[in-house]
């Protein structure tokens, strides 16, 4: 994840706009000038640009599509071009999360042509359509067809929402090494909630990527962190 | 069955198809647009016909055909496009029809945002459509509650010969939760003499119409549904009680406002007030009984209803309580969510805290 440029697809649940978000931050916390821009121009809700005021607040700056991302209009905003203007900049683009949302990025392929970029494809093991190999691979070359750009790393995020263990993130790393085995494709890292980190420490090849949990339900938003995630139902 | 993690509209359409659903006619809108997509890539399958209408009043004519064919068949939009199936609504409950109406409710009025509101109410629950009519609404609060009421809502549609509306706040078909896909106990279900199959020239033909010419038929007819109608609010229903019991403050809430009072009644517990949660399940018929019980007790000082609407629901809430405790309402509606801290100050407030 050194590169310049860090495009953000999987499909939608697997935690993409989660995992953006929490990149985002990590790359402002280390001193980069960092613009988040949130493309997903498919889904309504849970987008990155909710998170605005807090990814504002850390120093990143944040690109959302027209009419501040709250309607259903899929335009995009000229203002995305500075992230591939100003070099200076470490920019983070979250995609919708399916083949038709990772569309956007073909208008971009010319810019791209000369660019310094990751595109990652988060992968969550629990999601129906992503939960084997053949699927997670249909997927993966789904996105790649329409966004006309070569996936170049995987990011296993597998999750449950309120309900993640520790096994559940073991069990994406599985499918995320037969993924890799599959396309030769390498396993970036492992998304896993900073409360998991001293479980897992260890017990995989790749580097965890610690996440803290931003996108929350309406319902889990006065809660203390470690109640409103691991102990609901 | 091991979890896995489905968004609330895609369970829906799952649901459906694993209900024996094999029509689905629709028109796209936000925030149900995952319901039509799904089924449109996976009823073809199976042997189904998804169709993308002109528009939600051809749509909703379609799901009276295929209904009339004796078909499980659903339809789903959300809020404006709801208001334009009323007619179809009407119509199929006036020709005795079993069908699955899905509304994945949006601000109002009017266009108004994609948000999550509950503006719907008084529409799902009193008809926007004409004349004397009834239908069950189920509101789940949780994905395994959506899928699980989809199922139910087929067999309870093939049970009443009458329409049946999924009705859920935007939040709830647009957020993931982990689910099982789990088989309901299976009612036993009436053989659809009545559709209209083809009479191979044994039968007369069955006609399918919401016209009477005579008005002492039409009547009857009314007569017939009220019946039908009472025997819903006798035997279907549904309701959940959270920490009811000697409770200071009752909260009556549905889909995500539920979700959002429990979590307000866990931080008035941390702050010594012991707050509970009523939660309707089918919202028509109410259960307005099980309320007035637990609001009857003495220990309850004020019942807060709580809703993404300007007060709809409270109507029934005060319906059921008959005046026996203070009702207070907190909400908003548009598209905006109140917090956790919004209900607990709206309890705190109800009850001079």
């Amino acid at each position: 994840m050194n590169k310049r440029i860090q495009i953000i697809t999987g499909h939608y649940g697997s935690g993409k706009t989660e995992f953006a978000v929490n990149l985002a931050l990590h790359l402002a916390r280390q001193g980069e000038e960092t613009a988040l821009a949130d493309l997903d121009i498919v889904n309504p809700y849970f987008r990155s640009y909710e998170q605005a005021d807090r990814l504002e607040a850390a120093g990143v700056r944040v690109i959302v599509t027209s009419c501040g991302g709250a309607a259903d209009i899929p335009a995009l905003n000229p203002a995305v071009l500075s992230i591939f203007e100003d070099r200076s900049l470490r920019g983070v683009l979250d995609i919708g999360g399916d083949p038709i949302g990772a569309r956007v990025l073909a208008r971009f392929a010319p810019k791209l042509a000369t660019e310094d970029f990751d595109l990652l494809f988060v992968l969550n093991a629990n999601r129906p359509e992503t939960n084997t190999v053949d699927r997670a691979l249909d997927y993966l070359q789904g996105i790649e067809a329409e966004c006309r750009q070569r996936v170049t790393g995987i990011v296993n995020n597998t999750h449950l929402c309120s309900q993640t263990t520790p096994e559940e993130i073991l069990k994406g790393a599985a499918l995320a090494s037969a993924l890799s085995e599959r396309t030769g494709l390498p396993i970036v890292c492992h998304g896993v909630h900073r409360r998991f980190l001293p479980q897992l420490e260890g017990s995989l090849a790749e580097p965890l990527f610690p996440m803290e949990l931003y996108m929350k339900k309406p319902w889990e938003i006065n809660r203390e962190e470690e109640e409103f995630i691991w102990q609901e139902s | 069955m091991a979890k896995e993690l489905w968004k609330g509209n895609e369970a829906i359409a799952e649901a459906a198809i694993r209900a024996g659903c094999k029509y689905f006619f629709g028109y796209p809108i936000t925030p149900q647009n995952e319901i039509p997509e799904y089924l449109s890539l996976h009823l073809p399958k199976i042997g189904g016909c998804f169709l993308q209408a002109e528009s939600e009043v051809a749509a909703i004519n379609m799901v009276y055909g295929a209904a009339g064919c004796g078909k499980r068949v659903m339809t789903s939009s959300s809020s404006p496009g709801i208001s334009l199936k009323q007619e179809g609504i009407t119509y199929i409950c006036g020709a005795e029809l079993p069908a699955v109406i899905v509304n994945m409710m949006r601000g109002g009025p009017g266009l108004g945002t994609i948000q999550p509101a509950q503006g719907d109410y008084f529409q799902a629950t009193r008809g926007g459509g004409n004349g004397d009519y009834r239908h069950l609404v189920y509101a789940p609060a949780t994905i395994q509650e959506a899928a699980d009421f989809v199922q139910l809502a087929f067999d309870v549609a093939d049970h009443y010969r009458n329409p049946v509306m999924i009705l859920a706040d935007g939040m709830i078909g647009q957020m993931m939760e982990a689910i099982e896909w789990r088989e309901l106990p299976k009612r036993e279900l009436p053989e659809k003499t009545w559709a209209t199959t083809g009479t191979k020239e044994a039968r007369q033909p069955n006609v399918i119409n919401s016209l009477y010419i005579d008005p002492n038929l039409c009547a009857e007819h009314n007569e017939r549904l009220a019946k039908k109608y009472a025997a819903m609010e006798e035997n279907e229903v549904l309701w959940e009680e959270y920490n009811t019991e000697d409770c200071e403050v009752l909260f009556v809430a549905y889909g995500t406002p539920s979700r959002i009072a429990r979590a307000a009644i866990r931080q008035l517990e941390k702050e010594g007030i012991k707050a509970g949660l009523l939660r309707p399940i089918t919202l028509w018929p109410f259960p307005h009984k099980a309320l007035k019980a637990a609001a009857q007790q003495a220990s309850v000082k004020a019942v807060v209803d709580v809703e993404l609407s300007m007060g709809q629901m409270i109507d029934d809430v005060k319906i059921a309580l008959e005046g026996c405790k203070p009702v207070s309402f907190v909400g908003k509606a548009g598209g905006v969510v109140p917090t956790p801290a919004d209900v607990c100050a709206a309890a705190k407030a109800a009850i001079g805290r």
